[in-house]
């Protein structure tokens, strides 16, 4: 599940920052009063620690953004639903999809910014696109489980912003 | 001190009286602004409290545009004080921009309060003139000419603070440490961190706050001619720069307290070098370029500003990571150093900025932003920043300048109180975050409430701690003299 693999990747960085603030915290004490040696070896665990971290940063980096991941899905002529946000509401040409058929959202606002989330049966975000006056935003989905997906304002946008909410019913493929 | 070095100092006198000024106000104002934010937390739970929506996104606003400018004050005090050490600054400048400040907080609160204004402190345009019955135009004009006259206030410290470093350094680059980095002129260890990090300071903020007064003038201006419609995408890149730019700001001017302080503890020094410079050329540049990382669901956008929003988001960790925490820790290993309030608040922002940076590069990338974006995991991360870094750096300044750090037990337990809500109040956020719980919500689905009350009682913690910490220094703050000598040797 991606959400969790977010979760706990972030989790162990940030643990793995309180150990070495631990580690350090622990041994503050006795004074060492060769600042020099102590800095000349930190230099060098500094120098790896940087390359470590430049090093990871490419990986992740080509591993995460080739391909382009906002590209428009390979899908020849996906099936093109209009969705209009306005305050405080959604208008979508059509509310029902078939699993596994390529739909490409034009995502729209009348008004102010909104925020287009489709969130699934099991309550997570499965995409989102913004939704701006003057612009169309392309959200290609594919939803592979048959079901009642929701649609949730994500962009703050005014007083009933939270209450901006509309099905989309998945139906089984034929 | 060298003779030079008072020849251009500001003369102490007049340095305390309007710092304390500033810290005490701004003590008192995080602690109010922090009990709206339990409030919301609370509200979301629904179990302890129940606020209507319309309440709810005032006191959204109140607690961001509040908790902002705030940050934003208290870190510039951090910044001034340390900077009036090596130039001659003006401090009555320095108070007119506090009262400046105070014109434009009546204003904010008067337009949310009274005026029912709810737009969130990033007023996204068009948003405040699209409020259907919520608030006037008035009240949104009120609340933006209040931003804009904080801003011209922030200017006005900025262009002393500027005149000031140019006086005595010849050039802003130069207080960068420019011709130093770039071999033009030999490394001088004398030059101060607090210098440079000035000077990346005043750069980016000028920067950013100007472009705030550009955007928030086109707000002003939609506002009253609403047929003088500009882009919604151009300004929403403006407002993001800016927002981006001027938070990211209140962090490097607070770090100020680490270098300043935390070497005193350590008894070491923190001086500059040339990886030191280097990290804080690429901060100065890397803070200006990556704002787009807001903008990654606006498809709209030019692909290859998100792919540079995704890969300078996760480069301008490195500096943090690599030059300043590293820093820290190797100032405090071994080092045998007391601790007190005031160190372990100073070591404390950090671990907050280190460990905020995790999750903050996680979702800069485009894929996890796909699920993320504008979930409560962003507040996760940036409150991760703000609560358990710039905080506690202006809480630790402002226990050292005022009881030099020796606030006894009480000191030690009320920042491990303070720690332990703050990490509470943040993972409460990520995993909201991680289950997809939109941010900026008045109310919360039943399967996500039992979150908002765990945030609810970690904010509760946080305040507490706050107190513990904050409530001595306030009543020894007027009487305080200010120190500005080092630390004795470990009691
Ligand atoms: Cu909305």
């Amino acid at each position: 599940m991606m959400h969790i693999s977010i979760l706990l990747i972030s989790l162990l960085g940030m643990v793995f920052i309180a150990a070495v603030f631990a580690f350090v915290v622990l041994n503050s004490g006795p004074r060492d009063e060769d600042y020099g040696g102590i800095s000349t070896r930190g230099y060098i665990i500094r120098r790896w620690w940087m390359i470590g971290l430049c090093a990871a940063g490419v990986l992740v980096s080509v591993w995460s953004l080739i391909p382009f991941p906002l590209q428009a899905s390979s899908a020849e002529s996906p099936r093109i639903i209009q969705a209009v946000g306005r305050q405080w509401s959604w208008e979508l040409a059509s509310n029902s999809v078939e699993a596994g058929e390529p739909v490409r959202f034009r995502v729209t606002s009348q008004d102010v910014n909104h925020g287009f989330a489709i969130y699934g049966p099991d309550d997570k975000i499965v995409a989102q696109t913004q939704a701006m006056p003057g612009y169309f935003n392309d959200l290609d989905v594919t939803f592979e489980h048959a079901g009642k997906y929701r649609v949730l304002c994500l962009e703050y946008c005014g007083v009933a912003h939270h209450a901006m909410v509309t099905e989309i019913a998945v139906t089984e493929k034929h | 001190m060298t003779t030079t070095e008072l020849g251009y100092a500001t003369p102490e006198a007049q340095r305390a009286p309007v710092v304390k000024l500033y810290l005490g106000i701004g003590l008192l104002v995080f602690a109010g602004l922090m009990l709206v934010g339990v409030l919301m937390r609370a509200a979301q739970g629904a179990a302890m409290l129940t606020l209507a929506p319309d309440v709810f996104y005032q006191l959204m606003t109140l607690h961001g545009a509040g908790m902002v400018g705030t940050a934003g004050l208290a870190a510039l005090a951090v910044n001034w004080y340390f900077l009036s050490q090596h130039v001659q600054l003006n401090p009555k400048i320095f108070l007119a921009t506090l009262l400046l400040s105070l014109v434009a907080v009546a204003m904010i609160v008067g337009s949310i309060l009274l005026g029912h204004f709810a737009a969130a402190w990033t007023f996204l345009y068009p948003l405040p003139a699209f409020s259907l019955g919520q608030w006037s135009k008035g009240a949104a004009l009120t609340f933006v000419g209040g931003l804009l006259l904080l801003g011209v206030a922030f200017l006005l410290v900025y262009l002393d603070m500027g005149v000031a470093i140019v006086r005595r350094y010849g050039s802003i680059a130069r207080a960068l440490g420019l011709p130093m980095l770039f071999g033009r002129e030999p490394i001088d260890a004398t030059h101060s961190p607090t210098v440079v990090a000035s000077a990346m300071v005043l750069i980016v903020n000028v920067a950013g706050i100007a472009v705030g007064a550009i955007v928030l003038i086109m707000t002003m201006l939609h506002l009253i001619y609403p047929a003088l419609a500009p882009d919604a995408l151009l300004m929403k890149n403006l407002i993001f720069f800016f927002g981006h730019v001027f938070i990211n700001a209140t962090i490097y001017s607070a770090v100020i307290a680490v270098y300043e302080i935390l070497p005193l503890y350590a008894r070491r020094p923190w001086r500059v070098s040339r990886p030191f410079l280097a990290a804080w050329l690429a901060v100065t540049l890397m803070v200006l370029a990556v704002y787009p990382h807001h903008l990654l669901m606006d498809f709209a956008m030019p692909p290859w500003m998100a792919i540079m929003g995704q890969i300078v988001s996760y480069a301008s960790g490195i500096p943090v990571l690599v030059m300043t925490a590293f820093g820290g820790l190797m100032l405090v290993y071994r080092s045998g150093i007391r601790w007190d309030a005031a160190s372990s608040l100073l070591v404390l922002s950090l671990f907050g900025w280190a460990a905020g940076i995790i999750p903050a590069v996680i979702d800069g990338m485009i894929h996890v932003n796909l699920v993320m974006h504008n979930t409560l995991w962003v507040p996760g991360h940036f409150h991760f920043y703000l609560l358990l870094g710039v905080l506690p750096m202006v809480l630790g300044f402002a226990s050292y300048l005022c009881a030099n750090g020796q606030q006894g037990r009480t000191g030690l337990v009320a920042v491990a109180v303070y720690a332990t809500g703050g990490t509470l109040l943040c993972l409460s956020f990520l995993v909201s975050g991680a289950l997809s719980v939109p941010r900026r919500f008045a109310v919360h689905e039943e399967s996500w409430q039992w979150l908002g009350n765990v945030g609810a009682l970690s904010g509760g913690i946080v305040l507490i701690g706050t107190l513990m910490i904050a409530l001595p220094i306030l009543q020894k703050l007027p009487r305080a003299r200010l120190a500005s000598t080092g630390i004795g040797a470990r009691a």
